[in-house]
Formats: structure tokens, sequence, C-alpha cells
């Protein structure tokens, strides 16, 4: 999978304790250039967490982790240059028509004048914007927000895009859409680290990794998971390797020091 | 019996925006049915209206008899909701939203016990904790244990698994068709089309409007052309090459799989792996499929995508 080429992202028994709570326990895995990985797992089980260290939001309590070659310790602003995030719960400014959000964030990574009409030109015809260009975000239909807001992502042409939930509550025909952009940037080079909770969409990743607990309990290309666990889908797969933890994580943190 | 649930000719605008256009369907006592559809296709409006929250601008509604306007005050008594967004009180403990719910509707924790014991059990454990301080699927236990805990007629449940994994969210309809058991009528909304097959009855639900509602074996089975599934390592390739055929009606990724429908009244597995060869994919496996509530929902809402968004 990797081949010779670098890993984008490297991490090494990376951990995250938060009192005597360990929300991250020791993961270890590399993700090759353009690869799209799937990081699934229970709620609770760490990915938010995990996803907050490998962007430079949060330091790790111990392990090593670089991302776009850089550490997670000391080189968190370089990261963050680096890298492309969305979530469903927040992407773009809802009251900025979508003109303007890709002139924001154009601005902010450090896009000239000329490149953000560019981009601008190329994102309204790619997306069929039309007159959606100029009306306000919350205007537009969710599956067309994301859309924008991934494109958007990736405008200043990042080494990763971390990718959260993106297609959460987005109807069936756009979810799929939705796919076709981000195998077109991992084409181009671009890593995708995606979450989701619609398991047929973990079919669609180069290697899908599934947390539970704060470790990772499996990690392969899809083809591999359902051979290992004798399964005919990866959602048989989840429900095996996380039915019933949903107790036992939050009596965990019980035991911990409030976080 | 009369209907628990009648909604006539229901409509609702926010300035020129249609939230919710001219909808009717009817649900009947203890049925547990769903309306399955994305986000801004109206179902949060259409909650809103029955359980009381929002007047709509047109039409009229039934809760267990009474009418949502004009009265609330006993129509509220008599129902349960859980909306989309988490709405208990964060910085009071588990017991404390809870001993709330059922002070405000003028019970106790202990009337209402046998009811949502099999669902509060699992957060009593954590009954000192903040609701705040509660994972996901914990939130979720709490809260539909608050809107069941003056034992409602009927429930409305907006989203409750949106951003919830797959192993709560079947936790979550197992409860589902325990609690319809004891007769209570159950109204769910769900961006998930895998749910609809656990309701008795579905409104697939698209830009306000209603695409059709039906049983879920009798909507699958509304699908009126010839699918096949098509499994194959290169995937992106054969979709492209299924999309281009003349008889295509559509071709789509499911998971490991691809479905293709063609237009035309029957089509051979055979013809199709042909098809795929020429364009260089050898090792295509194609076989007949029974369509899902997916495939029909993606089918109807072909026609009526967003405006300006790609036909």
């Amino acid at each position: 999978m990797s081949g010779a080429r670098e890993p984008v992202i490297a991490a090494r028994d990376l951990t995250r304790r938060f009192g005597t709570f360990t929300a991250v326990d020791a993961i270890s895995f590399d993700v090759a250039p353009g690869e799209i990985l799937g990081f699934l797992g229970a709620n609770g089980a760490g990915k938010t967490t995990a996803i907050r260290m490998l962007t430079g939001l949060l330091a790790p309590t111990s392990g090593t982790a670089r991302v776009a070659g850089f550490d997670v310790y000391t080189q968190t602003e370089a990261i963050k240059r680096s890298i492309g995030y969305m979530s469903q719960r927040f992407s773009l400014y809802e009251d900025l028509t979508a003109r303007e959000n890709i002139r924001f964030y154009g601005g902010i990574y450090g896009l000239t004048n000329a490149a953000i009409r560019e981009e601008t030109a190329e994102l309204a015809e790619k997306l069929d914007l039309g007159r959606a260009l100029d009306q306000p975000i919350r205007s537009l239909p969710l599956g067309w927000r994301q859309k924008l807001a991934f494109s958007v992502a990736v405008l200043h042409r990042p080494a990763i895009v971390f990718l959260d939930e993106p297609t959460g509550g987005v109807d069936p025909v756009t979810r799929r859409q939705f796919w076709d952009l981000m195998y077109e940037e991992a084409a181009s080079g671009v890593t995708v680290f995606v979450t989701t909770h619609y398991m047929d969409e973990a079919e669609y990743c180069d290697r899908v990794s599934i947390m539970v607990d704060g470790r990772i309990d499996a990690l392969g290309t899809p083809g591999e998971l359902k051979a290992r666990f004798s399964a005919d889908s990866i959602d048989e797969v989840f429900v095996r390797l996380a039915r019933g933890r949903g107790v036992a994580a939050e009596a965990s943190k019980r035991a911990g020091a409030p976080a | 019996m009369a209907a628990s649930v009648v909604a006539t000719e229901l409509h609702k605008a926010y300035g020129s925006t249609v939230a919710l256009g001219r909808v009717s369907f009817a649900v009947e006592p203890g049925e547990l049915f769903g309306f399955v559809g994305p986000d801004g296709a109206g179902k949060t409006t259409l909650f809103r209206i029955l359980v009381s929250l929002v007047v709509p601008d047109g039409g009229e509604a039934r809760v267990d008899g009474l009418d949502p306007v004009r009265q609330y005050r006993e129509l509220r008594r008599r129902l349960g909701y859980m909306p989309g967004r988490f709405s208990l009180y964060q910085d009071l403990s588990v017991e404390e939203n809870l001993r709330f719910f059922a002070t405000i509707f003028g019970t106790t924790i202990e009337a209402g016990y046998d009811l949502i014991r099999e669902i509060y059990a699992q957060i009593e454990p954590f009954r000192d904790r903040r609701a705040g301080a509660l994972s996901g699927g914990m939130k979720q236990k709490l809260a539909l244990s608050c809107a069941l805990v003056h034992r409602p007629k009927v429930l409305f449940l907006d989203e409750p698994t949106t951003g919830v994994d797959a192993v709560s969210r079947r936790e979550f309809w197992d409860m589902l068709s325990r609690l319809r058991a004891e007769g209570i009528t159950i109204v769910v909304s769900t961006p998930y089309m895998d749910e609809a097959t656990r309701c008795d009855r579905v409104a697939l639900i698209q830009e306000g409007s209603l695409l059709g509602v039906d049983t879920p074996a009798a909507i699958a089975a509304s699908f009126d052309r010839p699918l096949l599934v098509v499994r194959t390592p290169r995937r992106l390739d054969a979709l492209r090459v299924l999309r281009s055929y003349e008889h295509a009606r559509s071709a789509w990724s499911f998971g490991e799989d691809l479905h293709y429908a063609d237009t035309r009244d029957r089509v051979e597995p055979a013809e199709i792996a042909r098809l795929l060869a020429g364009a260089g994919i050898p090792d295509a496996v194609v076989r007949p499929a029974t369509a899902g509530i997916e495939d029909v929902f993606m089918d109807r809402m072909h026609g009526t995508a967003a405006p300006g968004a790609a036909a």
C-alpha cells in the first residue's frame, strides 16, 4: 500500500489520557500519500481525540506522530498549514455566500487574489453552482453545502484532508457524489482521512481502521478485514468489534477524573 | 379505530422556501411509522407542527384526536417528543433531568418506571453524572427516557440516530420495537435508509414532499426496472462504463457492490458482463438483485433534485 513513499501520517504508540481515563491508548499506524483511510469507531471510542492530536489541536500524553512530516508536539502550526479539515457540524459560514466563503478561506490560506478568482470559477463549474454561488450558504441544501465545504477544505492543496462525518444526514445521491469528489482528490495525491457512521461508505475506503475503547482493534483493506472476521460486510465486522462496548466505555470514563 | 396521527394538506413556508408542501398522511394507533429522507427534507418542520411547537401556514393535523394548534395544552400531556438536537439540561445530572421531566408532567420516575426500565437501566449506573458529560449514545438513551417518563400515547423522535454509531443505532431500534409492543404510537425520522426496514410503514420525504408512503416491503417492490448487482475490484471504471451504456437507467455504488438498473423490461446479467469485458473489465461478477429502499429513494428523488443541482 505505502510502497517506497514516505507515509504522510506516521503514528507510534500515540496516547492521550484525561486524568486516569485513557481516551486514546497507544495507537500506531501509517497512512500513505493519496490513500483514503476510513477511521471508524463507536461513539466515545476515541476517534475525535485522535483526530485532535493529528491536526495539532491537542498535545498527546505520550507516543509520537508525524503529520505531513511535522511533529505533533512541536510543529503544530506547520501541521495546520498542511492539512484541510471539515466536519458535519462546522464547515462554512452560513451567512456568507459560497463565493465569499471561497474568498475567505482562500485568504486565510494565503492564496493570491488571482488564484482565488480562478478557484472560484473552477469550483462554480465543477459543482454546477450557477446562481447558488451568490446565495447565502444557509439557503443551500445540506448536500451542496458539504460538497462545497469539502472543495474549500482542499483549496490550498493540503497534503491531508480530515473529514469528520462529512456525509451525516446527506441524501443518498449526494453522498455518492461526495465520494466521487474524494476519489478525485485522492487521485491527485491528497490523503483523505475520513470518519463515517455509514458502513457502506467504509467499503469505499482503501483501508479501514476500527477503534474500540481507545485502541485500534482492526486495520486493513475492507477485503482483508472481511476475510479475517469471516464477515460479509464491514458493518458485520464493526458490530462484532464494537457491540456492548458503550456501557463499558462510559464506566471507564467514570473511573477517571472529570475531563 | 381512529388514526393516531392525521395530517391533511399541511403546509409551511419560511419566506420563499417551502419547508413542507401540502403533506397528507395518517398513522394508525400502535404503528411504528418512519419518515425517511435527508437533512433539510422537511422532517423537523413536520414534527414541530405535530408536537404543537410550530403553527402551520395551511392544512390541519390531529394527534391522538387533538388539534395541535388549538388544543396544544391537552395534547402536550399526551405526547412525547425527542428533538433532533440534544435538549436536556447539560448541567443537571442524569437523574435530575429525569426527575425534572417527571415533575413538570405531574408524575414521578417511579410511576413511569416500568416503561423506561430497560432503557434507563443502561444509564442508571451513571445517574449522578452531568448530562453534558455523557457520550452520544448515552445522551440519546437519557433523552428517550425523559420523553417517555409521563407515559405518552404518541412518541415523536426526530432523527434520534443521527451521528450515532452503527451498533448503538441497532440497539436504539431494538428499544423502539419493544416500546411499540407496549402499544405506543411511534413516529420517527431518519436519514438512514437501512432503518426504514424496521418500521411498519415508511414515508419517503424529500424537499417538503412525500415521495411515497407504504410498507418497507411494498416500497422496495415498487422498483419497476430490472436491477443487477455488479462486483468487480475496478468499481470506478465499471461505474463509468455502466453509466455510459445506452440502456442504463442508473448505476451507483452500494458498499462493495454496484447496482445497475436498466431502462428495458428485461436484461440478462451475461449481457452486462460482456459489456464490461468489452471495456477491459473481464472479471466482473453480475447477478440479478432485489431492490432495497435506498434504490427506490434514489430513483424517485432523481426527478426532484434541488433547483440548480446537477441533474
